[in-house]
């Protein structure tokens, strides 16, 4: 993982498993969530929401639920939740 | 994840969103919307209800901040969102009142009311999204544009000097100061939530991307300039305001630089001017 | 604590008149910066608003003043600014903010002669187009004309109850003059005292809309903090108050705003005739200059000539129809006023075929009464 990924605020988050929800066709593309979760688990995917721009789509399970996708977002469109019983 | 996973969920700001305004203005790659969604964040930490909160703005892009939060708004006119802000505070003082602006909203057209309501610790929570330029009109040079960077009125690039927002802040008397990037999410909110708990005139400037209007003209790509704030900035709380010039070659220092007790404007009108029996009878009514 | 309302027979000036006007209508809340001859409203109101659990702030300029007293109006309170014509010009986008936001307030302008720094101590009446059109854009404004320290107590009231029921910012245009001259002002009982307080919502709150036209065509008006979460913008809204940016939408706005002014003439025109039954020629005045304009109606009908009067109280807007009415039977209008033909021109262009004149004056001075006979003379000559 390069450095610039460790979220900023990885001392205060208790490491927890997450679920991440899209709301796709608020997505602008703007890529600040795929770019700057802590885990990767987000990536581009490649069909068009409503507006014509590719949402992000999850890839794998590693969600931390930390929230920072869904702080960074300007467009409402991504947030976690704690998963249960996984 | 498939769409209909989502169906009926909701974002958990939604209540605190003027949905049926949503999609906002904001360009994309825009970072005020993270700033503002930082912003709604804090509020709702606070747990204080709704409605004794106001938003009020000026007018930018920044300005379109109070038109999306689902509480009483007040879009005013260029500069002026402070001493709107003033006049409901010295009003109503049980309110928080949160100004969400420009950096020229607030410091070229507006600078003379920012100056003087931290000079009289106004209890204000007044938040700058500082993205060096003027975005709404089209990028042209503001008071906050560094040195030699190039906007629309300055090709050649900008001939002057900046301010230094928080040496400003602190300089007039702003009683809590600080500084974060719209990528440090977390802190700004708790920052802001910090700041909205607190009272006294609180100065908070918030770094975030134009990528259309300032970062297309200076070569700069919205993820690199989240990039630089990532890496070219140092987080040092309790800062002199003299090292806090915007430079990210020689490195941002980010943080909290003042937090200072001082009676508030209205808590000193009040004891001063307000003979002890209004006093009392007020809160009654309140 | 002293009283709301100072009860009596005072012999004061009309700038602390309008100041006890203002207490007396229910104003809680003032926002100023100094200016003469405006500045003895200010001190008067920053000494007796907080005993009567009121605000006074004296803010870094009148943009600000102009501003803060918007703010503090949506509280719920009623508020008030006085100025003369330096800060009138520097107010002037935030008049427009408070027209489109429909947020009432009372403005008071104590007027000097200008133009730019002018003539500070003395009176004049050169800012009377200015109050009318002096914001961008198109809209209609309330403003009153107080002749006497007596009017400027009475009218100051009536401007608050006027702002209140139409929700608009309603001005007091007065002059240096009356501002300073002191004479007996009788301050009636506080329970004799009319005042009119702006409409609240009810109903249910999701539903509600801060632009719908009520009565007379004005919405009510929450406070902050009652629940109704509304947006309030300076953009062209919808009656949710969301900015539309669309002609259609500017349409019903500006109607809405234009409306409830030009459709409720009869409640704001306030007029006083003076020997106009059988008048050939007809002053026309207001403020200080009503004064001289009665002078010299009685010189002249001392000499025989049948002269009367019109005073306009409220010269925006302007009484129209009351111009057309007398145009039909007098041979010609006088226009008396401290400037070199503002109101002159709205005489003049509703008198049709009937001349009008303007007795003027280019400020520091009343116009004198003989100015205005010379004119009557020449014109029944
Ligand atoms: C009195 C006045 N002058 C100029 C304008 C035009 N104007 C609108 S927004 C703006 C600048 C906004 O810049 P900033 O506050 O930095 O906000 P941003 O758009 O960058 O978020 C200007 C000059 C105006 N609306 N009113
Ligand atoms: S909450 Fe968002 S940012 Fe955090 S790990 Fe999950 S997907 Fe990544
Ligand atoms: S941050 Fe929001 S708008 Fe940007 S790509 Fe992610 S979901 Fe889309
Ligand atoms: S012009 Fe710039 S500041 Fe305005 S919304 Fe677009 S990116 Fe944001």
């Amino acid at each position: 993982m390069k450095y610039w990924r460790v979220p900023l605020d990885s001392g205060e988050i208790q490491i927890t498993r997450g679920r991440v929800h899209i709301i796709e066709d608020r997505c602008k593309g703007c890529g600040y969530c795929i770019e700057y979760c802590p885990r990767e688990v987000l990536e581009f995917s490649k069909k068009f929401n409503a507006k014509g721009y590719h949402p992000p789509q999850v890839k794998n399970e590693d969600c931390l639920n930390c929230h920072y996708c869904e702080l960074l977002c300007p467009e409402f469109a991504i947030y976690s939740e704690a998963a249960f019983g996984q | 994840m498939k769409h209909d996973e989502t169906a009926g969920m909701a974002h958990p700001l939604e209540d605190l969103v003027r949905m049926d305004r949503i999609p906002h203005i904001w360009c994309p790659g825009c970072g005020i919307g993270s700033v503002f969604t930082s912003c709604l964040t804090a509020v709702k930490q606070t747990n204080i209800p709704y409605n004794q909160f106001t938003m009020v703005s000026g007018i930018g892009c920044s300005g379109r901040g109070a038109g999306y939060i689902n509480i009483d708004s007040f879009h005013t006119t260029h500069g002026r969102a402070i001493p709107f802000a003033s006049g409901i505070k010295m009003a109503r003082p049980d309110l928080n009142v949160i100004v969400f602006s420009g950096d020229g909203d607030l410091f070229a057209i507006g600078g003379n009311h920012f100056i003087h309501a931290a000079r009289r610790n106004m209890d204000l929570t007044v938040i700058c999204v500082n993205n060096l330029t003027y975005g709404m009109t089209g990028g042209q040079v503001a008071a906050t544009t560094p040195f030699k960077a190039r906007s629309s009125t300055t090709a050649l690039g900008n001939p002057d000097t900046p301010f230094n927002l928080p040496l400003l802040a602190y300089a007039s008397g702003a009683t809590y100061v600080a500084r974060w990037t719209m990528l440090h999410a977390r802190d700004l909110a708790d920052c802001i939530q910090e700041a909205i708990l607190r009272r006294g005139f609180s100065f908070i400037e918030v770094l975030s991307p134009c990528p259309i209007n300032y970062g297309r003209r200076n070569r700069e790509k919205t993820l690199e300039t989240l990039k630089k704030y990532h890496d070219n900035t140092i987080v040092k709380n309790g800062a002199s305001p003299t090292e806090l010039e915007v430079d990210f070659n020689k490195g941002v220092i980010l943080g909290k630089f003042i937090d200072i007790e001082k009676p508030t404007c209205d808590e000193v009108y009040r004891r001063m001017y307000r003979p002890p029996e209004e006093t009392t009878e007020n809160r009654k009514s309140r | 604590m002293k009283p709301q309302v100072l009860t009596g027979e005072h012999f004061i000036n009309g700038d602390e008149a309008c100041a006890e006007g203002a207490i007396a209508a229910g104003c809680r809340f003032f926002g100023g910066y100094p200016i003469t001859p405006a500045t003895e409203v200010a001190e008067q109101m920053s000494v007796r608003l907080p005993h009567v659990g009121g605000t006074f702030i004296q803010m870094e300029d009148e943009i600000a003043a102009m501003t803060s007293i918007l703010g503090a109006a949506w509280t719920g309170i009623k508020t008030m600014t006085a100025t003369s014509g330096p800060g009138f010009s520097l107010m002037m986008e935030t008049v427009g903010l408070a027209i489109v936001t429909e947020t009432p307030c009372v403005v008071v302008n104590v007027q000097r002669a200008g133009p730019s720094t002018g003539l500070p101590t003395q009176g004049a009446q050169g800012d009377m187009m200015q109050v009318r059109w002096g914001s961008h854009g198109d809209y209609e404004v309330i403003a009153l004309a107080p002749s006497s320290p007596q009017e400027m107590f009475d009218l100051t009231i009536t401007a608050f109850n006027l702002s209140e029921k139409y929700r608009t910012p309603v001005f007091i245009m007065s002059d240096e003059i009356v501002g300073h001259m002191s004479e007996k002002v009788v301050i009636p009982e506080a329970r004799k005292i009319r005042t009119v307080s702006r409409v609240k919502p009810a109903g249910r709150k999701d539903r509600f809309k801060p632009y719908q036209p009520g009565l007379l065509g004005v919405a009510p008006m929450p406070a902050i903090g009652d629940g109704y979460n509304v947006h309030v913008t300076g953009l062209t809204h919808d009656e949710k108050g969301y900015p539309v940016m669309s002609v259609d939408t500017q349409k019903e706005m500006m109607d809405r705003l234009l409306g409830k002014i030009r459709n409720n003439l009869d409640d704001i025109i306030l007029t006083e005739d003076y020997r106009l039954e059988d008048a050939d020629v007809v002053l026309v005045s207001y403020g200080v200059s009503a004064r001289t304009a009665y002078t010299a109606v009685e010189e002249a009908r001392e000499m025989g000539l049948r002269v009367g009067l019109l005073r306009l109280i409220t010269v925006w807007p302007f009484p129209e129809q009351r111009i057309r009415e007398l145009a039909k039977r007098v041979k010609a209008f006088i226009t008396v006023e401290i400037n070199m033909g503002q109101i002159s021109r709205e005489v003049e262009r509703c008198a049709g075929t009937v001349p009008g004149f303007t007795a003027g004056h280019h400020g520091g001075a009343v116009v004198p009464p003989d100015d205005v006979l010379k004119i009557a003379k020449e014109v029944l000559a």
